[in-house]
């Protein structure tokens, strides 16, 4: 067990390593020159500037280096939570990021729930709803809500919550109404993607012996539902967890744009507008590091959860 | 669901016959499925309106007008206008000819690479398999969205550079996928009979392997072509698409947005446009696996 999870963590570690060393071979390597991005951002002329100007500036952000000893540069950096100055704003990254992962985090979390509960729920009445139509109807409603671009969803939303009743703002950061219609649309796609693996749980599970033997013993078929169903389909499905948090990361970026929230999603949407690689490779990585953790918390628990997977086979990759 | 069509399981290949009775049958079950027929109609609709968008439309999508300008949808314009009274379904219909155009770019890019990772992958196995797996797991770990808010800061903004980001975002799926139905058919009988009878490797694996690993990866392109549209809708929505006045779907629908308050249809019709489409290939996906099984 002990070896499982020291295997697991280090595993976790090394994925992650490599995750950020890909995002910065991505941003350094590729033919832009964020030197002359970022003067033509601010307006500057390259040729206005003195070669001894010039130079001071590249020195300042460290890009008169090679690419070698900036990766090693920035490396080590990380690890002790500095992610650089911004080209923009010439602030540290992790101070940008600091000043707005607060209503991310509150807008992710709150999402996650939601598109839990909603997904189940779904999946529940889905598969426990006789009528056929009706249950016709539950089991396609993940796919659809999967179909409409995010966007797409909290411009409906705007426009009949805010501009037809008036009941949310359509805009902003501050307070429980504004977060309403954000939380709404991360938690269609989530809970639409969760509700789809859940019901396909679900149908497998009612299809075990067991199922047959509680309703031969006499348990009503509601009783059978929640208790002998719903935990054994639950299971599969938490794998799901990082996928839905993932997603809820994710969409802040579309949906802080469009609500104007400020939050990380919208400095990431800002960063690669005004091409600040630093801050780009920061919000990558902080992402990348959020979807790492919980597969990890994840693929740690599940042998608890279940005991018929014994840990070291199986969960491993 | 009961499996009306079933699967010759033998060691030769299927006789001809057996192929075209096979091949009636799926299309006499597909004939049946009312949605099933919508949903391609619609599909096929819209291909052929990106690479003809004149067959379907009267207007020229950059003329503008201003006395026709915020018209609302009627019978003269069928999304109604903008505010500068340019055809808004014409507009749409030339979007798609830039974001189906990108789709097929960023699916071919997801095809050729993630197939060949994955058939080198599920082919040769061992050491060969480990290492491009664990890439796989690296790019996974990496939120596709972000992965590609990466590659468009190092590229730029515009169709070509979303379409490579959106590409590059589904091969791992791509990947696991063909690795997966590779490994599954190379034990099968066949490929030992095959490799018995004295066919070299490459043979077994284009005539043999191959043509019977594809289904699952098929179906899997489909639903990408969905994830992908909303990819690329949702990074031109955000500004990285092609520069106006060209419009993708998402910088349409991102423009309108504006105007929401009193032009809901700028935005809205546009995005249900999307929608359908996406439903759609998400359904002809699901029929497919459906068949398939």
């Amino acid at each position: 067990m002990t070896r499982y999870v020291v295997g697991r963590v280090l595993q976790a570690a090394v994925v992650l390593w490599a995750a950020y060393t890909l995002t910065f071979a991505i941003l350094y390597l590729l033919p832009s020159d964020p030197m002359q991005l970022q003067l033509a951002a601010a307006g500057v002329q390259e040729d206005s500037l003195t070669p001894e100007q010039l130079a001071g500036m590249k020195a300042a952000f460290g890009l008169d280096r090679s690419v070698g000893a900036q990766y090693w540069h920035h490396l080590t950096g990380v690890l002790h939570g500095d992610f650089g100055i911004s080209l923009t704003t010439r602030q540290p990254v992790t101070d940008l990021i600091g000043a707005r992962i607060g209503p991310t985090l509150q807008l992710s979390a709150a999402a996650a729930v939601t598109a839990l509960l909603f997904g189940s729920v779904l999946a529940y009445l889905a598969t426990f709803v006789r009528l056929g139509p009706l249950r016709v109807l539950l089991t396609r409603l993940p796919a659809v809500g999967a179909s409409f671009p995010q966007f797409f969803i909290a411009l409906f939303l705007i426009q009949f919550f805010s501009f037809q009743l008036g009941w949310f703002p359509a805009t902003g950061t501050e307070g429980i109404a504004a977060l309403v219609m954000p939380v709404l649309t991360i938690a269609v796609l989530a809970s639409s993607v969760l509700a789809q693996v859940l019901i396909k749980s679900f149908d497998e599970t009612l299809r075990q012996p067991y199922i047959v033997t509680a309703r031969a013993k006499g348990l009503s078929r509601s009783a059978v539902h929640l208790k002998h169903a719903l935990r054994n389909a639950a299971l599969p499905a938490m794998t799901l967890l990082g996928v839905i948090i993932g997603t809820a990361v994710t969409s802040s970026i579309v949906t802080e744009t469009v609500f104007t929230r400020e939050g990380v999603g919208r400095l990431a949407q800002e960063a690669v507008l005004s091409q600040d690689v630093p801050v780009v490779l920061a919000v990558v990585t902080l992402a990348a590091t959020v979807f790492v953790l919980v597969n990890l918390i994840v693929d740690l628990l599940y042998p608890l959860l279940d005991p018929r997977i014994t840990a070291g086979e199986g969960t491993l990759l | 669901m009961t499996a009306q069509v079933v699967e010759p399981v033998v060691v030769d290949a299927p006789t001809e016959t057996r192929e075209i009775s096979g091949l009636r049958a799926t299309t006499a079950q597909l004939i049946r499925r009312p949605l099933f027929l919508i949903a391609a109609a619609w599909v096929a609709f819209v291909l052929i309106s990106a690479f003809r968008p004149g067959w379907f439309t009267g207007y020229d999508p950059y003329a503008t007008d201003p006395a026709a300008a915020m018209l609302p949808p009627g019978a003269d314009h069928l999304f109604g206008t903008d505010i500068y009274g340019r055809d808004l379904w014409s507009r749409v219909l030339h979007g798609s000819a830039l974001t189906i155009r990108a789709t097929l770019i960023a699916l071919g890019i997801a095809g050729v690479a993630g197939l060949g990772l994955g058939i080198v992958s599920g082919f040769f196995a061992g050491i060969t398999d480990s290492i491009l797996m664990r890439f796989v797991d690296v790019l996974l770990a990496i939120p596709g969205l972000l992965l590609a808010l990466s590659i468009v800061t190092a590229l730029g903004y515009g169709t070509l550079p979303v379409a490579v980001a959106v590409g590059v975002g589904i091969v791992p799926g791509f990947a696991r996928t063909t690795r997966a139905e590779v490994l599954r058919v190379k034990t099968l009988p066949y490929v030992e009979a095959a490799r018995a009878g004295g066919a070299s490797w490459a043979r077994v694996l284009l005539r043999h392997i191959l043509p019977n690993a594809w289904g699952p990866v098929a179906v899997l392109a489909v639903l990408d072509a969905g994830v992908a549209i909303i990819a690329i809708a949702s990074l031109s929505f955000l500004g990285f698409g092609a520069a106006p006045p060209a419009a993708e779907w998402g910088t349409l629908i991102a423009d309108g947005r504006n105007y929401l308050i009193t032009s809901w249809w700028l935005s809205l019709l546009p995005g249900v446009f999307v929608a359908l489409l996406v439903l759609s290939l998400n359904h002809l996906s699901k029929t497919f696996q459906e068949l398939s099984r």
